[in-house]
């Protein structure tokens, strides 16, 4: 079952992210075509060899959205596809871009999410305040969240992730010197990122537990810091990317698995939608976890990363705590977790959060890191998460 | 965890739901003080939230059963902000999950209790919470 490993990720796209964008403001479509076109060229891929998209939303356009990209950057394609997967999105174009060149149905695919403000309007029609003010979770009538959940105050992300991290402490134990030692170990990365919001501000673990706590037992530098950006990737067939200027990220093994929108009806909140999401990505690719160099793991909380550890393989259930505590997680590191700092370092770039893991993944592939290019970085394993640890994906990317 | 006293009722609920016609049973029972639940007449599932098919099998024959609403508290946690601006009102709300005795488990949050006499694992039963021209189905130590 599953990919031969004949796509690769060839080029990408990445820009800074920045707790509010210094420079000229544009339309998300214009944003998708500049993403795509920095990309296509760091691939050395033509823009009129692009016969493929997947995108996320478009904040100027509610449906019709990869028609749209492609008639704006003048594309013919044969594969369109909009993920709608959260934060779990960007692991979920990658596959999709590999299944569609495996497929045969086209060979370059470009993928892109980008995250700058638009410009403001001159006649305001109403932005997207209900999002705004619900979280991802729907108050349209008839929307269980609306009937359900919402009503009793369960309403976006922070509760839902200390209510996960609170079941892990009443099961397995808790020790918030670990917990907080997830970010200041990926911090110790993010200082070494030019493009990371927290690139200058270095971060123990006593000033992560003395931050306040939001919602018990997770404190606010336990939470990624909004901020913008975006980035975009280009995924192409063997033959093609033979020709490319850097070396190809081999899409070996992916996963993806989802039961529930809210976290109250799952049927274990602390064994995670990324077990069998790896699981699956692992066997496919014959690579095993001792394999793996380095994992880009989604970190929207310190708690979904050690979830990950534990539900992806790395480590036993129950033995997270205990690993973080034995391992330096930051990339100079015997175990690097998140070289770019994840998202608690380099900030969260809405959508395209979980994009940083997969770009960083690919930059290590390269040997395109920098100051934290790990020495061996051929067997990548990423993973995305959407919702409240709701919606999981696995990636396991190889360099060849 | 310090030892502050926990929300003081009654507790506002800014946010009352329109009830759709599936569920409209189940508000009204608890507006009757009761807990209805459906259960499946093929399966034997207990099904929440209230659904036009089973959760298990998508059997359409749901019967709906008087239940006592008892159960374990799953999780929770204090929110020490509030989740979104229409819950200012109410500091240190505790939002939890119950799992019912049948089984299902349901989005809640806790009354009558204080910080410290909270423990997931613990007995809870049903405080019939009146919000606007809805019961609310919240939770209180049994
Ligand atoms: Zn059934």
């Amino acid at each position: 079952m599953g990919l031969r490993g004949d796509a690769a990720v060839v080029g990408w796209a990445e820009w800074e992210s920045e707790r509010k964008h210094a420079g000229v403001r544009a339309f998300q479509l214009e944003q998708w075509a500049d993403l795509a076109a920095s990309a296509l060229a760091d691939a050395g891929i033509a823009a009129h060899e692009v016969n493929g998209l997947v995108c996320c939303d478009l904040r100027e356009s509610t449906d019709f959205v990869p028609a749209t990209i492609a008639e704006y950057c003048g594309w013919r394609v044969n594969f369109a596809e909009r993920v709608d997967l959260g934060g779990a999105s960007p692991v979920g174009m990658v596959w999709r871009a590999a299944a569609a060149i495996e497929l045969g149905l086209c060979d370059v695919v470009v993928c892109a999410v980008p995250a700058r403000p638009r410009p403001r309007p001159t006649n305001p029609r109403g932005p997207r305040q209900d999002w705004l003010t619900t979280g991802a979770s729907s108050n349209e009538w008839g929307s269980p969240q609306a009937e359900f959940d919402i009503p009793y105050g369960n309403i976006a992300q922070n509760a839902g992730y200390a209510m996960i991290a609170q079941r892990y402490a009443a099961e397995f134990g808790w020790d918030e010197r670990a917990l907080a030692k997830i970010a200041a170990d990926q911090r110790t990365s993010a200082n070494a990122n030019p493009l990371a919001v927290f690139r200058d501000v270095p971060l123990s673990i006593d000033d992560v537990l003395a931050s306040k706590v939001v919602a018990d037992p997770i404190h606010v530098l336990e939470i990624v810091m909004p901020c913008q950006g975006g980035a975009a990737i280009v995924v192409t067939s063997r033959d093609r990317a033979a020709s490319t200027r850097h070396r190809p990220a081999f899409v070996r093994g992916f996963g993806e698995h989802l039961a529930y929108k809210t976290h109250s009806y799952a049927d274990d909140l602390v064994r995670t939608p990324i077990g069998p999401a790896a699981q699956q990505a692992f066997a496919m690719s014959g690579i095993f976890p001792g394999d793996i160099d380095a994992c880009q793991l989604y970190d929207c909380y310190t708690i979904t990363v050690l979830l990950s550890l534990e539900d992806a393989g790395f480590c036993g259930k129950g033995e997270g705590l205990e690993f973080v505590r034995r391992h330096d997680l930051s990339y100079r590191g015997d175990f690097p977790v998140n070289t770019h700092g994840g998202q608690l370092g380099m900030g969260q770039p809405g959508m395209a959060g979980g994009m940083t893991q997969v770009v960083e993944a690919i930059r290590q592939i390269q040997g395109r890191a920098g100051e934290r290019q790990l020495r061996r970085a051929d067997n990548v394993f990423v993973s995305g998460t959407g919702g409240i640890m709701s919606e999981q994906s696995a990636l396991i990317l190889q360099g060849a | 965890m310090t030892t502050t006293a926990a929300p003081q009722q009654p507790q506002p609920a800014p946010i009352v739901p329109d009830p759709t016609p599936t569920a409209q049973p189940f508000w009204d029972a608890l507006a009757a003080g009761r807990v209805d639940l459906q259960h499946c007449a093929e399966c034997g599932q207990w099904v929440y939230y209230p659904r036009s098919r089973c959760s298990a099998c998508m059997s359409p024959n749901l019967v709906w059963e008087t239940i006592s609403g008892a159960g374990t508290l799953y999780t929770y946690t204090i929110a020490r902000q509030p989740t979104t601006p229409a819950f200012s009102e109410a500091p240190d709300l505790v939002l939890a999950v119950v799992q019912l005795d049948e089984g299902p488990k349901l989005t809640t949050s806790l009354e009558n209790v204080t910080e410290d006499g909270v423990r997931i694992g613990m007995r809870v039963k049903p405080y019939f919470h009146r919000a606007g021209d809805l019961t609310l189905l919240r939770y209180q130590p049994a």
